[in-house]
C-alpha cells in the first residue's frame, strides 16, 4: 500500500543533529493493549524522540489483554505486571482509547493516514480447530472459551458447559491445557479467593469432575508446558498425579544428557512417574485423593464420540516415537492401534490463532501472523506488528516483552535512517473521527473507575475483584446511556 | 509503594530493615548490621554502569526499584517469583558468596530467562550481605538476536 504524503515530510535523522526537543513529534498508533502493545509503546517512549506520542487503541472497554483475560485467576502474581502497564498508560504522552474495535469502528487504512507509525499488536483471539469428527458436539469446548468464561471475557460470559460428569479430557499439552485442568481440579474454596467470575464459580461448584486426562500427541521430550506449571499440577490439594511409569522409564537414560530447561522438566516428569509421592505430596493429596489427573502421551485424537447432547468419549490413535534415539525433535508415527477414552467433557487446548481484522492488510493465512521482519511489515513503510500477532501464539509474557522491545528498537532504527516519514503539523485527529462516528471511547481515567468498581464489588465477597462481564455494563460504569 | 513493598516482602525470605518489627529482628543474626551500607554496580545491557548504595538485607529487585536504576521491564511480577524479568548474571566468586540458597521455584522461573548462565540468579531472591559488598552484576541483554 502506498501512502500519499500530502504535507512536507520530516527527516528524523537530520532533525536529531539540531536539537532533541524541537521538531514534529512522531505520532504512533498501537492497536491492542496487551503486553505487546504496552511493551512496544514503552520502548518507544523511553528510547525514542522525547516528543513522540502514542495512542493505544483497544477493542474492549478494559486494558491489558490476556493479562486480564488469559492468565489464570489463581496466578495473581503474574498480573502484577499491570502496575507497569498502568505507569506506561499514565505517561502524559500516551492516550488510551478503549472500546474501539479496529477494523470495525475505524479501519487500519484510516489509521495509516492519521499516524506516522501504526503498530498492530492485537494478539490472537481465535482458536485452532482439531478437524476431527465430533468436534461440534455440545460438550466439546475450546480451552480458549473456557478461559474466557472463568476470566470474564464478555464474549464468553455465557458459555454453556456441562460439568455434571466425572471424567474430562484436555487435548493438548501446553500451559493453557494445564491451566484449564488445574481450574477444573482446584478445590472450589481456593478458587473463591481469586478473581474468577461468580458465573464460573457457580458452574464449578456444581462440578462432579473427578479425573482429568491431559492428552498429548507426542512424547515426554516434546511436552509444551513449562516446569512451574507442572510442579503446581503435581502439588494440587486433594488431587493426585497419575503417570504411567512404563511411558517414562525409557527416558531415564537420556534425561541427564538434556540441556536446561528441557532437562529439569523431564526430570520432574520422571520423578512423578517413577518414584513414590513425596511427603509434601502425600499431605497435599490426602490419604484418598478425591480427584486425580493423568498425563497421557503419544495419543492423537481421531474422533470425539457422543450424541448431539453429550460427549461419551474420545477415540485416540496410539503413536510411537520414530527411530531408536530419543530426542526432542524426534517424529511420531501411528502404530495403527486405536483406543477409546471415556469422558463426558472435552476441552480442546491446541493453540490460539490470529485473525485478519480487515481486508487489505497483509496477512499470512497459513501461519496466522502478519508477515514481518523484526516486526516491520515488508513494503509498508510505517507499518509494524508485535506480540502474538507477529510471532504466532507462543511464549510467556517475558518473551512477548523481549520481542516487543526488539520491534521498538527496529522502529527507532527506521526513524533514524529516515525510513519513516514524520509529518509536521498534523491537524486531523482520531478523536474527531470517533466523535463523528459516535464511538463511546473509554479512556484510562474511565478504566480506573471501572477498576475501582470491580475491586469494591469483589471486596464485598472476599475476592480481590469481581469482574464486570458485559460490555454495556462496563461502559455504563463511566458513561451515561 | 510502601504497601506493595510489604506485599513483596511477605512472599519470600528476604527481609528489609525498615519493614521488620523489632521482635522479628532479634531472630536474624545479620540484622545487627542493618545500618551498614554496601555498594552494588549494575552493568546495563547498553554498556553503561550504574553504582548505588544499598542496605544489607535488601534484595536486588528492591535496590533497582528504590534507586530508579533504569532497566526496562525489570521486576514485572514485583518479586513474587512469577516472571524472570529480574534475571541477573553474577561473577562466579560473587555467585558462590550469595547466602540465599536457590530454590526449585527460583530455578523453574530462571528456566524461562533469556541468556541463562551457570551464575544466573533472580534479583528478587538475592539479598545483599556484607560479603557481597562491592559486587558488580550484569543485566542480561533482552533485545538479543535469537532467531
Ligand atoms: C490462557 C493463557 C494464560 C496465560 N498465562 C500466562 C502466564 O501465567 N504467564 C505468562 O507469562 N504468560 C501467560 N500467557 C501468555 C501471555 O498472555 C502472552 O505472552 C501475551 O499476552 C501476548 O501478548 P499480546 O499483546 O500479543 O496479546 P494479547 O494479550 O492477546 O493482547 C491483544 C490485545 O488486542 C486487543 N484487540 C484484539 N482485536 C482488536 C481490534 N480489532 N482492535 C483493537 N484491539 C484489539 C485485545 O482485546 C487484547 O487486549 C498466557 C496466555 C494464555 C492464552
Ligand atoms: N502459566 C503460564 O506461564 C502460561 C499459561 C498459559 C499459556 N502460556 C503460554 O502461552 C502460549 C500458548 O499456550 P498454548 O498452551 O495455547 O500453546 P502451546 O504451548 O503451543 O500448546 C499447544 C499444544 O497443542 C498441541 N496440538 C496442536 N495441534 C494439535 C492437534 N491437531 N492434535 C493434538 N494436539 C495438538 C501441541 O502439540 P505439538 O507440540 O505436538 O504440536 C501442543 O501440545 C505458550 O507459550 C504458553 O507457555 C503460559
Ligand atoms: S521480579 Fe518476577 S521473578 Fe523476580
Amino acid at each position: 500500500m502506498f501512502r500519499p504524503c500530502l504535507r512536507p515530510s520530516f527527516s528524523w535523522a537530520s532533525f536529531r543533529r539540531y536539537t532533541s526537543t524541537e521538531g514534529p513529534a512522531p505520532r504512533v498508533c498501537v492497536v491492542g493493549s496487551g503486553p505487546a502493545g504496552f511493551y512496544t509503546a514503552q520502548h518507544l517512549l523511553n528510547h525514542g524522540p522525547p516528543q513522540l506520542r502514542v495512542d493505544l487503541l483497544e477493542r474492549l472497554p478494559v486494558p491489558f489483554g490476556l493479562v486480564r483475560f488469559g492468565v489464570a485467576p489463581d496466578h495473581p502474581e503474574v498480573k502484577n505486571v499491570d502496575h507497569t502497564f498502568t505507569k506506561i498508560a499514565k505517561n502524559p504522552r500516551v492516550q488510551f482509547y478503549g472500546n474501539l474495535h479496529v477494523g470495525v469502528d475505524v479501519k487500519v487504512r484510516e489509521l495509516r493516514q492519521l499516524y506516522d507509525i501504526v503498530i498492530l499488536s492485537y494478539g490472537a483471539a481465535q482458536d485452532r480447530k482439531l478437524g476431527v469428527p465430533g468436534e461440534e458436539l455440545s460438550n466439546v469446548i475450546s480451552a480458549r472459551s473456557f478461559v474466557g468464561f472463568y476470566n470474564g471475557l464478555p464474549e464468553d460470559a455465557a458459555l454453556a458447559m456441562n460439568l455434571d460428569v466425572e471424567d474430562a479430557a484436555v487435548i493438548g499439552i501446553g500451559n493453557v491445557a494445564l491451566d484449564v485442568a488445574r481450574v477444573l481440579l482446584t478445590p472450589i474454596d481456593t478458587l473463591r479467593q481469586t478473581d474468577i467470575t461468580d458465573a464460573a464459580l457457580a458452574q464449578l461448584s456444581q462440578s462432579r469432575i473427578k479425573r482429568v486426562f491431559v492428552i498429548g500427541r507426542r512424547g515426554p521430550l516434546q511436552v509444551s508446558f513449562t516446569i512451574k506449571e507442572l510442579r503446581e499440577m503435581v502439588n494440587l490439594e486433594g488431587c493426585s498425579a497419575v503417570f504411567n511409569p512404563d511411558d517414562f522409564r525409557p527416558f531415564q537414560s537420556v534425561a541427564p544428557l538434556l540441556k536446561r530447561p528441557r532437562k529439569r522438566l523431564t526430570e520432574l516428569m520422571l520423578k512423578t512417574a517413577l518414584t513414590p509421592p513425596t511427603e509434601k505430596q502425600l499431605k497435599l493429596w490426602g490419604p484418598a485423593p478425591p480427584k486425580s489427573w493423568e498425563l497421557r502421551l503419544l495419543r492423537s485424537p481421531l474422533a470425539i464420540l457422543g450424541s448431539d447432547s453429550s460427549v461419551s468419549g474420545v477415540q485416540l490413535g496410539v503413536n510411537r516415537l520414530d527411530g531408536p534415539n530419543l530426542t526432542e525433535d524426534q517424529a511420531v508415527v501411528s502404530t495403527g492401534e486405536v483406543e477409546t477414552l471415556e469422558c463426558g467433557l472435552v476441552l480442546k487446548s491446541i493453540g490460539y490463532k490470529s485473525v485478519k481484522v480487515e481486508e487489505g492488510i497483509p496477512f499470512d493465512e497459513q501461519r496466522g501472523v502478519i508477515p514481518n521482519v523484526n516486526g516491520k511489515v515488508p513494503d509498508e513503510p510505517g507499518l509494524y506488528c508485535s506480540g502474538w500477532l507477529a510471532t504466532g501464539p507462543k511464549g510467556v509474557i517475558v518473551d512477548t516483552m523481549n520481542e516487543s522491545y526488539r520491534v521498538g528498537a527496529q522502529i527507532l532504527e527506521d526513524l533514524k535512517l529516515d525510513h519513516i516519514s514524520v509529518q509536521a503539523n498534523r491537524t486531523e485527529e482520531l478523536r474527531t473521527l470517533l466523535d463523528q462516528r459516535q464511538v463511546k471511547v473509554v479512556n484510562f481515567v474511565d478504566w480506573e473507575k471501572i477498576d475501582e468498581t470491580e475491586k469494591l464489588w469483589g471486596a464485598s465477597k472476599g475476592k480481590p475483584r469481581e469482574k464486570i462481564t458485559e460490555v454495556q455494563s462496563l461502559i455504563s460504569v463511566v458513561k451515561k446511556p | 509503594m510502601a504497601l506493595r513493598h510489604l506485599g513483596r516482602m511477605a512472599m519470600k525470605k528476604c527481609w528489609a530493615p525498615r519493614l521488620l518489627a523489632s521482635s522479628q529482628r532479634a531472630f536474624h543474626p545479620s540484622l545487627a548490621r542493618f545500618d551498614q551500607e554496601v555498594s552494588v554496580t549494575f552493568e546495563l545491557s547498553d554498556g553503561r554502569k550504574q553504582t548505588t548504595q544499598a542496605k544489607i538485607g535488601q534484595n536486588l529487585l528492591d535496590i533497582v526499584v528504590d534507586n530508579e536504576i533504569d532497566i526496562d521491564g525489570f521486576g514485572a511480577c514485583e518479586g513474587t517469583l512469577a516472571c524472570s524479568t529480574c534475571h541477573l548474571i553474577f561473577k562466579q566468586a560473587d555467585f558462590d558468596r550469595i547466602q540465599d540458597e536457590v530454590t526449585d521455584e527460583e530455578l523453574d522461573m530462571l528456566d524461562l530467562a533469556y541468556d541463562l548462565t551457570d551464575t544466573s540468579r533472580l534479583g528478587c531472591q538475592v539479598c545483599m550481605t556484607k560479603e557481597l559488598d562491592g559486587i558488580s552484576v550484569k543485566v542480561p541483554e533482552s533485545i538479543n538476536d535469537q532467531r
